[in-house]
């Protein structure tokens, strides 16, 4: 019972993580209906700038975070700029295939300077933050994971719930042309949602960096579990996007628990399939409000 | 007319291109002067929306082009701005087929309206939208994807509203909604007239209606304007009479040895 318990919570919060950073995946799917093949790049920087701003260059680690997050929204801003704004207009295609090219450059660039073998972050979180209940015994990862997740989905929520800009991200995902018609500046919105992003992949990208230490394979593979845990949850909704995640996380624990840790990556594709054959658009996939 | 100080807009023989080959307007002229109700009426595939789209900006996204001519708003040339840049000089248009954001709860969906101001305060201009429709108040938490088809006419000019618009381009606010929601969406489209001091372009397929409030009326077909003057000129025109407002020149149903009259409107085009 208490191996469950130990799996099921390991698995909660890897997979808040995994959900918070397909949120930034369906957010860019939403506002301009790309589907960004870089995300996994887009954590493994975040990742990797968090290592060398702890390691390297001794920052405190509250600083060394904030600069990490403020760093990677400038990124997504840059990316943005100078790499899908040109291509507005264009066939979608075209689009897709430049996050393609972007995903094998950003990891290219990543392994000419950190090579491919497995680094970990000092240990610096505090002890005090590991939990004990009982005989189960959460470590300080999982808990500080867990929290930030929380925090990082209760910020987005307010976010796009009340701020102008978060009504103005939500209204070009709802009806791009009626957005124009009322004077709102789409290309900022598509700036900002690859902007808040990255962000947010980057903050997944340093916590699993210290759940599982970092690698530019493994990190950047994580990109790709962003399928999964989008398509089972709906592409287009934000929180289907969380319990996709959720669920995906705790199948990968449980199986690599239970059933054994080589099929970890191999369950999440499987139960895909089996959801898509039952339910095309995923679990909360939009249903389209339609008045008879 | 004819100072630009009178005319708030003056579309001066433009055409349109769409993908660089089709050609839906040719050499289309009209003057809007301030604070008035100009309509511009005609069948479908006129050209009535594109010209309304190539005042707003809004051809871009759709691939369409203004080749020729100019469009002058208060003096300054827009054809070439960005839809970004010509609502903030206060052109608003209301899209047709009402398009409002379907997943947005009504109050959401007003407060997008305030997109070329974003900074500043909004509860006033709520106010005066509740205030012009006040059946949207009880519904300010209803996502917009329920609502009637007159409150979401009532929602999509409310929209417009939150946006100061000093030119409001209004595209067929009556399509598909009852008689009396129609009758109702025109006088509040009058009484924003007055108060609001706001100028506004109509274009309707329902001529009568939109020639009882409107000043001054344009008819246009095949990407022309055809015929012009004051709505009560227009409304005893017998070709607008026949063709827009569906009465035969003497009151009695038509006879098939009027069928002939066809040919008049084809000496239009």
């Amino acid at each position: 019972m208490d191996f469950f318990i130990h799996l099921f919570i390991n698995g909660l919060s890897v997979g808040l993580l995994y959900g918070v950073s397909a949120l930034g995946f369906v957010m860019i799917f939403k506002s301009s209906s790309v589907l960004n093949f870089a995300h996994g790049q887009l954590l493994a920087i975040g990742a990797f700038a968090f290592l060398v701003l702890v390691s390297w260059l001794k920052l405190p680690v509250a600083l060394a975070f904030l600069v990490t997050l403020c760093g990677s929204f400038a990124l997504g801003f840059a990316v943005e700029r100078v790499f899908l704004r040109p291509l507005i207009g264009e066939s979608l295609i075209f689009v897709i295939m430049l996050t393609v090219g972007l995903a094998s450059m950003l990891k290219g660039i990543l392994l000419l300077f950190f090579g491919g073998n497995l680094q970990t972050y000092p240990d610096f979180l505090p002890g005090w933050l590991a939990v004990q209940a009982g005989s189960v015994y959460i470590p300080p990862v999982y808990v500080a994971s867990s929290l930030l997740g929380i925090v990082f989905l209760v910020l987005f929520g307010l976010f796009f719930k009340y701020s102008p800009q978060g009504i103005f991200m939500r209204s070009v995902a709802d009806n791009q042309t009626a957005a124009l018609s009322l004077g709102v500046h789409v290309k900022k919105v598509f700036a900002l949602s690859w902007a808040i992003a990255a962000m947010v992949a980057s903050m997944s990208g340093v916590m699993l960096g210290i759940i599982n230490g970092i690698n530019v394979h493994e990190i950047s593979s994580i990109g790709l579990k962003v399928f999964p845990v989008v398509i089972l949850g709906g592409l287009d909704s934000i929180g289907g996007a969380i319990i996709g995640g959720m669920i995906i996380g705790l199948l990968e624990t449980f199986t690599s628990g239970y059933i054994s840790p080589s099929l970890r990556d191999v369950i999440p594709y499987i139960v895909l399939v089996a959801i898509l054959l039952v339910k095309p658009y995923g679990l909360f996939g939009l249903v389209e409000i339609e008045r008879v | 007319m004819g100072a630009s100080n009178e005319s708030l807009l003056v579309i001066n023989n433009i055409s349109v291109v769409y993908s660089d080959v089709i050609q839906v307007i040719k050499g289309v002229s009209l003057k809007v002067p301030r604070g008035r109700i100009v309509s511009l009426l005609g069948s479908n595939g006129a050209g009535k929306t594109t010209t309304l789209k190539a005042v707003s900006g809004l051809l871009k996204p759709e691939n369409g082009r203004v080749t020729d001519g100019e469009i002058v708003f208060d003096g300054e040339k827009i054809h070439n701005l960005s839809p970004e840049e010509i609502t903030r000089l206060g052109i608003i248009q209301v899209l047709e087929g009402r398009q409002p954001f379907k997943y947005l709860t009504v109050e959401e969906n007003l407060r997008v309206g305030t997109a070329t101001r974003w900074m500043k305060p909004y509860r006033q201009d709520l106010d005066l939208v509740y205030h012009y429709f006040p059946s949207l108040v009880q519904r300010r938490k209803t996502l917009a994807g329920y609502l009637s088809g007159g409150e979401t006419q009532m929602l999509v000019m409310g929209r417009a509203l939150m946006a100061h618009p000093r030119l409001l381009l209004l595209d067929e606010p009556s399509l598909g909604l009852a008689p009396l929601v129609v009758r109702e969406i025109f006088r509040i489209i009058k009484r924003i007239n007055e108060e609001q001091k706001t100028t506004i372009v109509l274009v309707e397929q329902n001529a009568n209606m939109a020639l009882r409030i409107a000043h001054y009326g344009y008819v246009m077909e095949n990407g022309r304007v055809v015929m012009e003057g004051d709505s009560g000129y227009l409304r005893g025109n017998p070709d607008v009479k026949e063709f827009y407002l569906g009465v035969s020149a003497g009151g009695a149903s038509r006879s098939y040895r009027e069928v002939k009259s066809y040919k008049r409107r084809k000496r239009w085009l």
